[in-house]
């Protein structure tokens, strides 16, 4: 079917599109800007590149956030996956509701709500039992892996209904333990969800201000804590360099992605294509 | 805010590593030593259910039950700066007082009244605005060619990769008197004066739906996508109108994902924090934000346990819809 072409749909998305894009320019654009005025034009310059190398606030948090972001994935992977196997291999048990609740109610969970009620369980934790002694590192691995490993949880579930069950239970039937099934056979075939949720359990605590910021103590201050006490104050240069260089590299990345799913997909299609003429 | 329109991507990101994971479990060490984990011999079934249910017990149901124990607390200072429900009396009885007063507190102060109220009405307009917007577009993707596709829903999720907070940064300079479009209009002689924008509701509702848009687009373009477009053709063959064929086939079919999609916006739009702090002022007082401010301004652990309560009653229905939406979509996917 051809429909008939008409103005409305792309000016939509061509209007959508620019009001998604709009924004991310202008941040770059004025990162480039001489006048510390951020918005007013006064001339090409890098100097705010050299001014944030420079930064050592911004770079201590920058590496404590990555850090932060590495523990908390593959925590949340390590869970997470566990969290998928129960719910798609170990049949109906007492208990599976309330797990798969409790699984994915952190995906819509309002932020504050969250940090709020892991600093007070932290808080109770600590008045109990003496841990965890303060806040710090710890308390926010925890926390954001709490709510990562949900969505880990949903990536490698999808990949587990893919996945043809027989081939598992013949290892079963042969007698294989369970744990060798998994290590051996279930494991290399969902290693492409694990290493995709780790990436976003990655980028999703490297993001995260408002859980951090309840659960963090002295000395623990994240890269988004620190954005965001300065972007209190109004706009800075910094920041804008900042902003562009994440960018940038997201981009990077993205375009190589793309490439390589492009590539595959042919691959795949071509493999069809063959075991199509292979049959005739 | 959550970030769950991340998970198609992250679904369609799993099949560029296969070739990778592919190749890596082929190397010996590797095999290796899957081998030999695979030996320790420890007994699988309790051990894979027991960890993650005591990890999400302890780290997610227990800290509401806290919470809402906190929300009955008094307030003192002291660290913790709240009492305790459960006292002996006499050494001998175990006493139990709960404490309404916080709940009294938010009711009778009309500035909670109007937070709360003001969330509401926030996210609802934004949520309206992102569907007004997000359905062409979704609509529009699903219908170019399979190619552009997905160059087009790459450049809808693109944006979430980078920080939210710089996003949201990002419109400060764009809104504000001598930002971007005051910029604009007063150079091209439109206005005299520059028009305020930032630190008014305005600029809220365009901070939301900005951040919220691809939310709204993803789950209303997954069922755009799937939808059999014979279904149109044969409407069009007995001579429908296509704003007719629109109503009565695309529209009902596309139901699911209209739905999905609200409930992505309107729950983590309730409680933002970020969006009314930088953008907002005084004018646009959002719960999320009074629940903050509670808790690390005025150090009312227990008032701002109360707001938390406050805030979770109003989203239990819109968060028991969305699980069941989840739900049926799991199955389906089966």
């Amino acid at each position: 079917m051809k429909q008939k072409r008409s103005w409305f749909l792309p000016a939509c998305l061509v209007a959508g599109f620019a009001f998604l894009y709009v924004p991310i320019l202008s941040l770059i654009i004025f990162s480039f800007n001489a006048s510390k005025l951020v918005t007013v034009w006064g001339g090409f310059s890098t100097k705010w590149y050299g001014a944030l190398l420079g930064n050592r606030q911004i770079l201590d948090a920058a590496w404590l956030s990555v850090r932060i972001a590495a523990m908390n994935a593959t925590l949340a992977v390590i869970l997470g996956t566990m969290v998928a196997l129960v719910l798609t291999r170990l049949g109906p048990f007492r208990g599976r509701a309330l797990l798969s609740g409790m699984a994915t109610a952190p995906l819509v969970m309002p932020e504050v709500i969250t940090g709020l009620s892991m600093l007070l369980l932290f808080v109770s934790l600590e008045q109990w039992f003496g841990w965890p002694q303060g806040r710090g590192i710890t308390t926010i691995v925890i926390a954001h892996a709490t709510f990562s490993l949900a969505y880990v949880a949903v990536i490698v579930q999808s990949r587990l209904t893919q996945l043809d069950e027989s081939i598992e239970e013949a290892a079963l039937d042969l007698g294989a333990k369970p744990a060798k099934v998994f290590f051996v056979i279930t494991l290399p075939i969902i290693a492409p969800a694990l290493i995709s949720g780790w990436l976003l359990a990655f980028t999703l605590s490297l993001d995260d201000l408002v859980i951090a910021s309840f659960t963090s103590g002295p000395g623990s201050t994240t890269l988004p804590m620190v954005i965001f006490s300065k972007v209190r104050l109004g706009v800075s240069p910094e920041i804008n360099a900042l902003a562009t260089i994440l960018i940038v590299v997201v981009a990077i990345a993205v375009v190589i992605a793309g490439y390589f799913m492009k590539r595959q997909e042919s691959l795949r299609q071509r493999d069809i294509q063959r075991a199509i003429a292979a049959n005739e | 805010m959550t970030r769950i329109a991340y998970l198609p991507l992250g679904q369609r990101l799993a099949h560029l590593f296969e070739p990778l994971t592919r190749q890596l479990v082929r190397l010996p060490p590797v095999r290796w030593l899957l081998t030999q984990i695979s030996r320790l011999g420890f007994s699988g079934k309790g051990l894979v259910i027991s960890v993650p249910y005591i990890w999400l017990l302890l780290f997610f149901l227990i800290p509401f039950v806290i919470v809402l124990k906190i929300s009955f607390a008094e307030q003192i200072v002291a660290q913790p700066p709240y009492t305790s429900l459960v006292n002996w009396a006499d050494e001998k009885f175990l006493t139990l007082k709960l404490n309404i007063a916080n709940y009294l507190f938010i009711v009778r102060d009309n500035l909670y009244w109007k937070a709360y109220l003001n969330s509401v009405k926030v996210a609802a307009i934004s949520t309206l605005l992102c569907l007004l917007i997000g359905y062409p577009m979704a609509y529009g993707i699903a219908r170019t060619s399979p190619a552009w596709r997905n160059v087009l829903l790459l450049l809808v999720i693109l944006p979430f990769w980078t920080s939210f907070l710089l996003r949201v940064y990002a419109w400060i300079g764009i809104l504000k008197n001598n930002g971007v479009i005051n910029n604009i209009l007063m150079g091209l002689g439109i206005i005299d004066s520059p028009i305020v924008m930032m630190q008014t509701p305005f600029a809220v509702y365009v901070g939301i739906v900005y951040s919220y848009l691809p939310f709204m687009v993803m789950p209303l373009y997954a069922t755009l996508e799937k939808m059999d477009l014979t279904l149109l053709e044969a409407a069009y063959d007995l001579g429908c109108r296509p704003f007719k064929a629109f109503l009565k086939i695309t529209l009902p079919l596309s139901i699911p994902g209209i739905i999905a999609g609200c409930m992505l916006v309107f729950i983590p739009a309730v409680g933002e924090f970020v969006i009314p702090e930088l953008l907002g002022g005084p004018n646009s007082l959002m719960i999320g934000k009074v629940l903050w401010d509670e808790f690390f301004a005025n150090r009312a652990w227990p008032v701002a346990s109360a707001v938390a309560i406050a805030i979770l009653m109003l989203l239990v229905v819109p968060i028991m819809i969305f699980q069941r939406y989840q739900a049926k979509d799991a199955e389906a996917a089966r």
